[in-house]
């Protein structure tokens, strides 16, 4: 299939220059047509490919990878870096009025997930800077649009503005413009109809409305899903609108999100943050570098840091490694190991954030969920403190007692059992390897160990 | 020259009404203008076929969201007619390049419309799956309007039952159509809603029962599960049923359309495809990815907003809407 990662086409063709003292333009100009390939299916506009080969291009055979000790390394780096830059710099924040409201306009295609967002961003905006959101639903097209948002305006108890599917969309905004201003509210979101970026006269009503309510921000939300086409979308809207940002959704799903590339590269409007999941608070800023890594299929370990910086308790992750290594790990180590990676997220997604997870054997065709962890959790939690603490006791009658006990069949508790053992071999062995010379590289990730896997 | 003639015989003699045509031309004006444009600019631009050609060639196929695999098969296949018949001149290399194309987008020689499974009597179960935001409610309340100007009795399932205003949505359009609509509250299982559902239909003697589900990320292990469940109900409730698992994609979707329609065919075994929102500038080249790749055949295209913009997918009016223009000057020349 074609969503391997750049990674790993890359890994076969640096390979062969790896053990090369230098790397000459012939392994370069072979090396960036996997690269253009890579890049081409994770959906990258075939434009900025072009210019973002000719840069990588001269680069890599420049000095600086010629005299370069590790050739194959530097060269990643470079590309890396170039796919950075190409993304932009920094994250930017949501520009603000010098005179409440703060007026933000979302338009899009439709299924982008204009109104999603609309209320994802409005919960942002409570939560993280204590600010009050009105709603506006001024999509009177689609059926059931306004009922939508005002279902998120339940949800996250949050005025919602609407006038029904027969007003005027210009009117709307208006008038909820002087809601707004008589509420004393900081943040007016306006959530348009999606519309194609090819229809003049839905394309003139967003203008119209822009010209009234005068938005500080126009946030262009886009599908992360969206191939080639994205471009344009994001070039025509940009023409029109002038947009001052760009949402990225839908990111949570397998789509190597090259789209986002592109869109930067060509409007120069900033990504200014990325939809991660269907609940009302996963949405997250953008960071162009951890982007990068994605693409690249490196992992994304500034992320998955983070996570276990904000969730695990370091104190205890110190122990759990000293029991690991010591092979004294027990199922109740185990369990309590399960439950702090539980709180970091959902396992699929933290998996994601693993450098060369994607390559590891066997891991493709696993599939995590978070059921199967509870299923796990179950089978232990049936077992006595001593079968915990010593599973060598175990005997068919405890196992069959088990399996009782947690509702899963016998055949579950016995292959539990033996990869809880083949797992503990595993610890032992690596912990060998840490002590020698790829000790410092292994130490990174401690703490971080998934003994389920 | 010749070949261009046989495909546009070929397209009028089969009794199609100018309607389909016109309708497709105009849905794919988009689509048409910058695969023939293009491969005219192409074509302008080189006097030799070389390496560069092919190249830029790649790239135009690429910008159409073909898939990188079918195109770089494609590419290859062609390097080679040319070798063997000895082409030089870019000119006589683009009616090869058209073959091609029509060949993958046309499949087996004389592939009949792919038209929907339905039952001669009794109830027929059709299942929507897909994404978040492709345009399922949508398309679903397309079809119901077709289904029930064929004079069937149709019935629908609020199977969405997780996102906001979902229920309302197609609530509005079994409205519209004049179709009922059976639904639970917000938050509630769906399997147990298309259960309700399979009853109502039955007890009513509906012919045709269309199940709306939530759109989910296929990566989601959990609610592909749901999915999978949802699709065992209908099995269990309906012998043989259901009798069509539509899989909705956005023609704007890129490459992961691939991974799509690979994973929600494992959890519910696909049996065909509907590409919504052609009528943007989606160049639809999904679809030759799609036919080639995976062979689920595309069965209906959104071409437009309005509740008769449904068309049953036509591979000859594709091609003919595709190739309209290049086809006009073609046959100019001779």
């Amino acid at each position: 299939m074609a969503f391997e990662g750049l990674a790993d086409r890359l890994q076969s063709t640096i390979q062969k220059i790896k053990g090369k003292g230098k790397v000459t333009e012939q392994d370069v100009k072979e090396m960036t047509r996997e690269v253009r390939l890579a890049l081409l299916e994770a959906d990258v506009n075939f434009k900025v490919v072009k210019q973002f080969i000719a840069k990588v291009k001269e680069r890599a055979v420049g000095e600086e990878v010629m005299e370069s000790l590790t050739p194959g390394q530097q060269v990643i780096k470079i590309v890396k870096e170039e796919l950075t830059s190409l993304m932009g710099g920094e994250e930017s924040k949501i520009n603000s009025a010098d005179k409440p409201p703060t007026v933000i306009m979302m338009v899009g295609l439709q299924g982008a997930g204009k109104t999603t967002t609309t209320g994802k961003l409005a919960n942002l905006l409570r939560k993280k800077y204590n600010k009050k959101p009105l709603l506006v639903a001024a999509d009177v097209y689609r059926p059931a649009a306004i009922d939508q948002l005002q279902t998120l305006g339940k949800q996250l108890n949050m005025p919602v503005y609407s006038e029904g599917t027969e007003a005027n969309p210009v009117d709307i905004a208006n008038h909820a413009m002087k809601q707004a201003k008589d509420d004393h509210l900081d943040y007016v979101l306006v959530d348009t109809a999606g519309r194609l970026h090819v229809d003049n006269d839905l394309m003139d009503e967003l203008k119209q409305i822009e010209q009234n309510v005068k938005p500080d921000e126009i946030f262009l939300v886009v599908d992360a899903m969206t191939g080639q086409d994205a471009v344009n979308v994001a070039e025509s809207f940009n023409e029109q609108l002038n947009i001052s940002g760009v949402i990225l959704t839908k990111l949570d799903g397998d789509t190597r999100g090259g789209a986002a590339l592109s869109i930067r590269a060509v409007t120069d409007k900033p990504i200014k943050f990325v939809g991660m999941g269907e609940k009302l608070d996963q949405l997250e800023s953008f960071h162009p570098e951890r982007m990068a890594s994605r693409i690249l299929g490196m992992g994304d370990v500034l992320s998955l840091i983070e996570k276990a910086q904000e969730n695990v308790d370091e104190k205890r992750a110190k122990e759990l490694e000293e029991k690991m290594r010591s092979a004294s790990f027990t199922f109740e180590d185990f369990l309590e190991q399960m439950g702090q990676v539980k709180k970091m997220g959902p396992l699929d997604e933290l998996l994601d954030m693993i450098p060369g997870a994607n390559k590891m054997k066997g891991m493709k065709n696993l599939e995590f969920s978070d059921k199967q962890i509870g299923h796990v959790e179950a089978i232990i939690q049936s077992m006595t403190p001593q079968e915990r603490m010593e599973p060598s006791i175990m005997n068919a009658s405890r196992k069959k007692r088990i399996a009782k006990g947690s509702g899963r069949p016998i055949s579950e508790v016995n292959r539990l059992l033996k990869q809880f053992e083949e797992m503990k071999k595993m610890m032992k062995q690596m912990t060998n390897m840490q002590q020698g010379k790829r000790g410092k590289k292994n130490k990174k990730m401690k703490g971080l160990n998934f003994p389920f896997m | 020259m010749s070949f261009f003639k046989k495909l546009k015989e070929k397209f009028q003699s089969t009794e199609k009404t100018e309607q389909v045509s016109d309708k497709y031309k105009e849905g794919l004006t988009k689509t048409r203008k910058s695969f023939s444009e293009k491969i005219n600019d192409l074509v302008a631009r080189y006097r030799k076929v070389d390496e560069d050609f092919f190249e830029d060639l790649e790239e135009i196929l690429i910008s159409a969201d073909v898939g990188v695999e079918t195109v770089m098969d494609l590419i290859d296949e062609l390097q080679m007619e040319v070798k063997r018949q000895n082409i030089k001149d870019t000119n006589e290399v683009k009616s090869v390049i058209s073959e091609k194309l029509v060949e993958i987008y046309q499949g087996e020689d004389d592939e009949e419309i792919a038209t929907l499974n339905l039952q001669e009597d009794g109830l027929t179960v059709i299942l929507f799956v897909g994404v978040n935001g492709v345009g399922k409610t949508t398309t679903i309340g397309k079809l119901a309007h077709q289904l029930k100007e064929q004079g069937k009795e149709v019935l629908l399932a609020a199977g969405d039952t997780f996102r906001a205003g979902a229920i309302e949505q197609l609530n509005e359009w079994g409205k519209r159509v004049d179709v009922d609509v059976i639904k639970h509250s917000e938050g509630s299982d769906p399997a147990a809603v298309i259960f309700d559902a399979i009853q109502a239909a039955k007890s009513r003697n509906a012919d045709v029962l269309i199940c709306d589900t939530a759109g989910r990320l296929q990566n989601k292990v959990n609610l592909m599960n749901e999915l999978s469940k949802i699709k065992r109900v209908i099995e269990r409730e309906v012998p043989n049923g259901p009798h069509e698992v539509l899989l909705a994609l956005d023609a704007t979707t890129g490459q992961n359309a691939l991974s799509q329609a690979k994973t929600f065919g494992e959890a519910t075994n696909v049996t065909g495809i509907v590409l919504t929102k052609l009528d943007g500038t989606a160049k639809g080249g999904i679809v030759l990815a799609i036919r080639n790749e995976l062979g689920i055949p595309v069965k209906y295209v959104g071409l437009g907003e309005q509740m008769t913009d449904l068309q049953q997918f036509d591979p000859q009016a594709f091609v003919y809407g595709l190739f309209a223009d290049m086809m006009e000057e073609e046959n100019l020349d001779s």
